[in-house]
């Protein structure tokens, strides 16, 4: 059976609607894209979308009471809620600093998820 | 009460405004270089900036709000540059005499050599765009609440209604959504998202947020805490339609509808502002027109890139330098004058065509096809093509060096079709 997909095109102003059609998963066509990136953004977004995760985990013993962090690299998209639930298990000790891993191999995705600043300790 | 402090250079505000003023300053050859920020930490509004997108033109690679900002707070902890924290400038005179205060020395003076604003904007609050209704607990500007969540670690509400679509807002509809609460909706008054569409795609739609666009809030409910909001859509004139109101029960109104350069200090020194920017008139320096000021960053103009912020700093900075080592020869100032489908540029004054200038400006509606040019004395120094300028996204333009710049007396900027 067809499917239709639509995508927003996110790559430059023009803002492009792109709709994508398939058939158990094979691409038939991508209009409405007035670029090759168009088109190559709008299979990625069908096949495989990733997404960067930022969000905060406690920290004790800091100037501040939360250290913001970000995944090393984009994840599945659909991991994304379940990324920042794990991370909010999380409590690190002061210091850290920026780029420490706080969390590796984020959901078995291979990637880690780092520090985004330093943070120091009340002391 | 201390002796009156004389630094080359005094940074008001240490955001990334501050941090690349600072540093450009103390770069270009300042050896007393004085940074002074209001808050506990260096950083101003990236810290609590936890997403990434930051860094693509000055880095060359995406950074969130607090990596961006930890990269000039190192090399300013490194630079031998006077970091004043929780320090509150309070006067500034058209001589530059400046009035701080802080709880360790109290009242303290300067007389800066130079000075670089670098304070900042501000969120538009509910009462500038007049929202009827109570005044309740839980209505809140969406700066605001990024702070609570990010930084203090507070959820500032659980059933959350955003008002405007501007990058902020949609940010925040998708950092509530994640902490656990529901966000009912993003209404927009006008027809177009505020934001980038890369936020209406990652912020929305990722999580099923509806975007109600031409809508708008028309009254809050609530005595002690915010119960509900009454919802409308509004006609072409933007005025509510009545028959299209609807009750959306929320404990917050989240508003994301604007920022405001921040220039109290400016206008007590006599800063000429522009009408349309907000904020102070500057040259390619970031000069203003009171002797020895600069400014840069969002006190100048509001910036939808930290990048151009800092490029507008090290302006700052470099100008502030030239200007204490008495490098800076002060030619008469050429406006610039925004032309066809350009609402403002900045800086709006050019001294000296004779080398590399930097012009920012958005454009006045949105347009396909279109060239962006600059005309200096009738000539064409600048010229680039675009498939589509939308106003929420600043242009820059980098003219080069104009021979016989000397010679002249007028610079445009417009926005024509291709063809032309």
């Amino acid at each position: 059976m067809k499917n239709k997909h639509e995508f927003l095109c996110i790559n430059c102003p023009l803002g492009c609607i792109l709709e994508l059609t398939e058939e158990d998963g094979e691409i038939l066509e991508i209009a409405g894209a007035e670029c090759k990136v168009g088109e190559k953004y709008a299979e990625e977004e069908f096949r495989n979308p990733h997404r960067m995760v930022s969000t905060t985990v406690r920290i004790s013993g800091g100037v501040l009471p939360l250290l913001p962090v970000v995944s090393a690299a984009p994840i599945p998209k659909v991991l994304v809620k379940e990324a920042v639930r794990a991370l909010a298990e999380v409590e690190v000790d002061a210091p850290v600093e920026d780029g420490q891993v706080v969390y590796p191999n984020i959901l078995d995705t291979g990637v880690d998820i780092i520090s985004s600043r330093k943070l120091d300790s009340i002391t | 009460m201390s002796p009156v402090g004389k630094p080359d250079c005094m940074v008001i505000g240490a955001g990334p405004a501050g941090l690349g003023a600072a540093l450009a300053a103390r770069e270009a050859g300042l050896k007393d270089v004085m940074l002074i920020e209001r808050d506990v930490e260096l950083g101003g509004i990236l810290p609590q900036c936890i997403h990434d997108g930051f860094g693509s033109i000055v880095f060359d690679e995406v950074l969130t709000g607090p990596q961006y900002a930890q990269r000039y707070i190192d090399q300013v902890q490194a630079a031998d540059i006077d970091v004043k924290l929780n320090t509150m400038v309070l006067e500034m005179a058209p001589d530059r005499r400046i009035t701080a205060v802080n709880s360790r020395e109290g009242i303290i003076e300067f007389e800066p050599r130079s000075i670089v604003l670098a304070m900042g904007c501000r969120e538009r609050t509910r009462h500038q765009i007049m929202l009827p209704g109570f005044r309740p607990a839980g209505i809140i500007c969406a700066g605001a609440a990024q702070r609570d969540i990010n930084i203090d670690g507070i959820m500032p509400g659980r059933r959350v209604v955003i008002l405007g679509s501007g990058d902020i807002g949609l940010i925040m509809a998708r950092r509530f959504t994640l902490e656990g609460a529901e966000v009912e909706g993003v209404y927009e008054i006008m027809k177009h998202p505020g934001g980038l569409s890369r936020n209406v795609v990652q912020c929305l739609h990722d999580y099923d947020i509806p975007l109600h666009l031409s809508h708008t809030v028309t009254f809050i409910h609530g005595r002690r805490r915010v119960e509900a909001v009454t919802v409308a859509q509004v006609g072409e004139d933007l005025k509510p339609i009545k028959e299209t109101e609807r009750l959306v029960p929320c404990d917050s109104l989240v508003l994301s509808v604007g920022l405001i350069p921040e220039n109290e200090l400016s206008l007590q020194a006599g800063v000429e502002l522009d009408p349309v920017t907000a904020g102070p008139v500057v040259d390619e320096s970031m000069h203003t027109s009171v002797d020895g000021i600069f400014a840069c960053g969002n006190v100048v103009s509001v910036f939808d890139l930290v990048d151009w912020v800092t490029r507008t700093a090290e302006a700052a900075g470099r100008g502030a330098a030239e200007y204490v080592l008495g490098k800076k020869k002060i030619r008469a100032p050429i406006r610039v004058k925004p032309g066809r489908n350009v609402r403002f540029v900045v800086p709006q004054l050019v001294r000296n065509l004779g080398r590399e200038i930097d012009l920012y400006f958005r454009v006045e509606h949105p347009e396909r096809a279109v060239r962006a040019r600059v005309l200096a004395g009738g000539e064409q120094v600048y010229s680039r093509k675009a498939r589509m300028v939308r106003p929420p996204e600043m242009i820059h333009a980098q003219i080069s060096a104009v021979n016989a710049a000397g010679k002249v007396k007028e610079i445009k900027l417009e926005v024509v079709s291709h063809e032309e």
